[in-house]
């Protein structure tokens, strides 16, 4: 769904690529031993590598290569089975070395492409451009002392995975869904966490506007945005300023601007006249790193079912809608929860349960799913509970409720509170005896051709049998008995 | 007695061996010698602390019978090789003060055999130079004199471990060759040093000059003390991602002096115009030696060598600015004191700490790395690299080692080629070129030219084989017995 933007002078086309820095999970950093966790105290994750001291050496982690390859494989990629370590020069001060050890000419990860999904129904795909390996840089605290600068090398080294797209996205809402979608596949996969709030996946956005077909416009690449919200929201914005600069018979420059989440706007970080000259070179502390067919079938065999193989299996095998696959696969505890509770039930019941009550429940609550006190097994019983007749549907909400609150199976909640559907039709035969007895008038207005009244005798029926007389026998017994 | 500090270090292991004289004695007797001769300023930082506890240590492992390849023998640790707890400079003002939390391996490799540390010797900055005097903490003075007893430089970058070994000031000594650092000093000082093949030495803790060029090494009087030295230092490092897995041969066993059906080449680029006709006079009788002793002269062509020099002149330099980059005054070592902002910060903490060479070469290499010339350079440079890497590929189809005149001229005065770059790179002529093609490259002292000076011969050979080399090496000196010894050694005697 190619989003056009309405300008002054007419319709306007929007190409995006993204660069998404993905930190690969792993123990310990990229070319050293240090540890890799989250949250600890400044500067006490940090080898004598990492501080750059005189003299130290990089060793590759093989680790993190294998990670890199899995990610590749996952993005559908070619693999490139030799690719080089360079050097990135610039100075500053949360760069220890003075260079950035990465990969440039010779990345680990080629070509390859990915399906997002989109909030109409329809599947797009991206192209992927390359998968390198680099290593993080460390950060600076600006807000420890009035007129100091500190710096924390303790994610100075880590591993990333900088994740380049073909200029496929045509809006904000493709963005969005490329983000989601690569996320999801990385967390998968097990390669990165995906927690853009902690840092460990950044994303920097390239937009420029044409129009439609005509040739590519002059691009701004907007670093500094960090979650999939403020992804669309700077797109919104660019996409804006670029469209006034131009109608208002301007050019668009090419430099690098930065997200303030702030001010919801995008300002001048450097202009291409500005722009370094990195001096990439061969790092001549590494050699060519060679992965074999070996190695890369051998981690082909580790791969899970990814999130788009999923949706399809889910839409044949369980005749799922995309829109209820898509629901079900964003997760893989989400998907394998579904499963659990799918597989000996009617799957489509199954996903209904599970989205629209179980997630909304938890959604209600701000609560994980790993922390549901449904269990897929109690969902699966109280499903089963509908099928085969035992509680209504109305019934089942009340059930569900209770479970939720108590974390006690189906059937024992309705044994314990007696909420099994009564299906003998003496005991609902004498209810609507009863009803019809009670209401005269409404008999005789219903028999008179006020058909809707119907409903009110259903109604007074379950009533009565506080909802556990079975729908279907109620009605049976009302049209003989109404005539 | 002979003076202890006359020993070779092969007589000096077995003396302490045979309990002639304890480890403690011998690194006392330097000690000694070391104070004697603070003249030469061979060292930045003297450490007879350190050489004392470590020889009775040493003493104590004879006592014990579990002594290690190097038990007891003092050397001159140069100050680019990290020690914990002593400072290292890299001879520059930058790092003054600097003291690592580790020890390099190849100085963790000698602790581990036993070797008693004296000092960190001085040398070039960074390992920047062919004659030490860009050391910011003066010029290495040669032990060697003019007749007219004017100061001439010792070679560099390694001249202060050359000029403590030459002096008899240690036994051996660190070194690192990244364009002749080992065996020009040598050749100036009339020692012997070899510089291995890439990837034998670790290293690790080594300050970085060239990181594709460093090579480090050992320098020492004789061919088998080089020997003895270079088992301890070599070996498999994983921290050092470009170290070999290789098992390190017995260096000294291959010093069988069998030259018989032994092919050695002289590759007729090295014959300059304008070199010394003494120093071709010493080839040729070089060549003659290995002749009388049974190995076959071959006329050999290595077509590249002229490009050697400017492409090494490229990829040096590039390596070294990006190197070089660590040192910025955020973590460790200079800063200065009168910065206002960021990029006031580092340009001043580096226009103070680096010294002038340094500066040139680090603008050089920024200069051939940057966008538009990166191609015309440094690309460029690369590619000469793999042909001269194939000329001794092609030479060594044919031959087992390479006999050359390991520097175009004996050592010169203090001084002298300071006004001219060009001149001063010119030194390194005949070394670059295994630096570059990751050979190994000795240079042994074969004889003494008009004015008395040392003069040396180099010898290459294939990668891997350090034991040709240390062989042809081994005649070599057997041949030259070259017994002379510099002035300083020789007034102090008298």
């Amino acid at each position: 769904m190619a989003q056009l933007i309405q300008g002054e002078t007419g319709e306007w086309e929007i190409v995006i690529g993204m660069e998404v820095h993905a930190q690969v999970i792993a123990k310990s950093k990229l070319f050293s031993g240090a540890s890799t966790q989250f949250g600890a105290e400044p500067n006490s994750q940090v080898s004598l590598v990492d501080a750059a001291m005189p003299g130290m050496l990089p060793v590759l982690n093989k680790f993190v290569v294998e990670q890199a390859v899995k990610t590749g494989l996952g993005l559908n990629s070619k693999i490139n089975k030799v690719s080089v370590f360079e050097r990135k020069n610039y100075f500053y001060p949360d760069l220890p070395q003075g260079y950035q050890i990465s990969q440039y000419e010779y990345p680990i990860v080629g070509e390859g492409v990915i399906e997002i999904d989109l909030p109409d129904g329809t599947v797009k795909e991206i192209g992927i451009t390359r998968l390198h390996l680099e290593q993080d840089a460390g950060k600076s605290l600006h807000d420890q002392h009035p007129t100091k600068s500190f710096v924390d090398l303790n994610r100075s080294g880590c591993a990333l995975m900088e994740i380049v797209s073909e200029p496929d996205i045509r809006g904000p809402e493709e963005a969005a869904a490329y983000l989601s979608k690569l996320r999801m596949i990385l967390r998968y996969l097990g390669t990165c966490d995906g927690n853009m709030e902690e840092g460990s996946m950044r994303a920097d956005v390239n937009i420029s506007v044409r129009k439609p077909g005509g040739p590519l416009g002059t691009r701004a690449e907007i670093k500094n945005v960090n979650s999939v919200k403020a992804v669309q929201q700077a797109i919104d914005y660019e996409v804006q300023r670029q469209i006034e600069i131009i109608e208002d018979g301007g050019e668009v420059d090419q430099e690098t601007r930065l997200w303030d989440p702030n001010k919801s706007e995008t300002r001048s970080m450097r202009s291409k006249e500005e722009a370094h000259d990195y001096r990439y070179f061969p790092d001549p502390d590494l050699l060519p790193l060679h992965v074999s067919n070996d190695q890369i079938e051998s981690i082909r065999t580790t791969l899970p079912e990814l999130p788009d193989q999923k949706k399809h299996r889910f839409m044949d095998d369980y005749g799922l809608s995309l829109y209820d696959a898509s629901v079900l696969i964003a997760e893989q505890q989400r998907a394998q929860y579904y499963e659990d509770v799918a597989n000996d039930n009617d799957a489509k019941l199954a996903a209904n349960w599970v989205i629209n009550e179980l997630l909304g429940i938890l959604n209600k609550n701000e609560k994980k799913l790993s922390e549901s006190p449904i269990t897929a097994e109690n969902l699966s019983g109280l499903i089963k509970l509908i099928s085969d007749g035992t509680i209504s549907g109305k019934i089942a909400k009340d059930v569900f409720a209770d479970m939720y609150d108590t974390g006690k199976a189906a059937a024992d909640i309705v044994e314990e509170k007696g909420l099994k559907q009564v299906t003998d039709t003496g005991a609902i035969e004498a209810i609507v005896d009863e009803v019809i007895a009670e209401n005269p008038d409404n008999v005789e207005a219903y028999k008179g051709g006020k058909d809707k009244l119907f409903g009110f005798f259903v109604g007074q029926v379950m009533k009565k049998s506080q909802g556990k007389a079975n729908p279907a026998v109620v009605n049976e017994l009302l049209k003989k008995k109404l005539g | 007695m002979t003076e202890l500090t006359h020993l070779t270090i092969e007589d000096a292991l077995k003396g302490l061996k045979n309990k002639d004289f304890s480890a403690k004695e011998l690194a006392e007797a330097h000690i000694e010698a070391m104070e004697g001769a603070r003249d030469l300023n061979a060292f930045i930082v003297e450490t007879p602390e350190i050489a004392l506890k470590q020889a009775e240590e040493s003493d104590k492992r004879y006592a014990s019978g579990d002594e290690g390849l190097l038990d007891g023998i003092p050397f001159a640790n140069k100050d680019l090789f990290c020690t914990e707890g002593t400072q290292t400079t890299a001879a520059s003002k930058i790092l003054e003060g600097f003291v690592p939390q580790y020890t390099s391996t190849v100085g963790q490799n000698l602790a581990d055999a036993g070797a008693v540390m004296l000092g960190k010797a001085n040398l070039d900055q960074f390992a920047m130079g062919s004659s030490n005097t860009t050391s910011a903490f003066g010029n290495v003075i040669n032990p060697w004199k003019t007749s007219d007893g004017k100061d001439l430089v010792p070679g560099g970058s390694s001249g202060g471990s050359a000029a403590a070994v030459a002096a008899r000031i240690s036994m051996g000594a660190t070194a690192t060759d990244t364009g002749g650092s080992i065996r020009q000093p040598a050749s100036f000082c009339g020692i012997s040093g070899i510089k291995p093949t890439y990837g034998r030495c670790s290293r690790w803790g080594v300050v970085a000059f060239s990181s594709s060029l460093d090579h480090p090494g050992p320098l020492a009087r004789t061919v088998k003390d080089n020997a003895l030295m270079l088992q301890a230092m070599a070996g498999y490092d994983p921290k050092d991602s470009t170290s070999a897995n290789k098992p390190v041969p017995d260096y000294a066993a291959a010093m069988t002096g069998d030259m018989k059906g032994m092919k050695i080449g002289i590759p007729k680029e090295y014959r300059l115009d304008g070199m010394p006709e003494e120093i071709g006079k010493l080839w040729d009788q070089g060549a003659q030696w290995l002749k009388e002793a049974g190995a076959e002269i071959v006329d050999i062509s290595l077509p590249h060598t002229k490009y050697a020099l400017p492409a090494y002149y490229i990829i040096a330099p590039a390596e070294a600015s990006s190197n070089l980059a660590r040192y910025d005054g955020v973590k460790y070592g200079h800063r200065s004191k009168d910065a206002e902002t960021l990029a006031d910060m580092y340009a001043k903490t580096r226009a103070e700490g680096f010294g002038d060479e340094v500066q040139r070469r680090i603008m050089i290499g920024a200069y051939v790395l940057s966008a538009g010339y990166y191609d015309a350079y440094y690309i460029k440079a690369q590619k000469i690299r793999r042909l001269i890497l194939n000329d001794f590929e092609k030479a060594y189809e044919t031959v087992d080692a390479i006999l050359t005149p390991t520097a175009p001229s004996a050592a010169f005065p203090i001084g002298e080629n300071e006004d001219d770059p060009i001149k001063m790179y010119l030194n390194d002529v005949f070394t670059v070129t295994a630096n570059l093609a990751g050979v190994p490259g000795m240079s042994v002292p074969a004889g003494l030219d008009a004015n008395g000076l040392p003069l040396g011969l180099q010898i290459l050979g294939k990668a891997w084989d350090e034991e040709t080399v240390f062989k042809v090496g081994g005649v070599i000196e057997e041949a030259a017995q070259f017994n002379a010894m510099p002035q300083k050694v020789m007034s102090k005697a008298a």
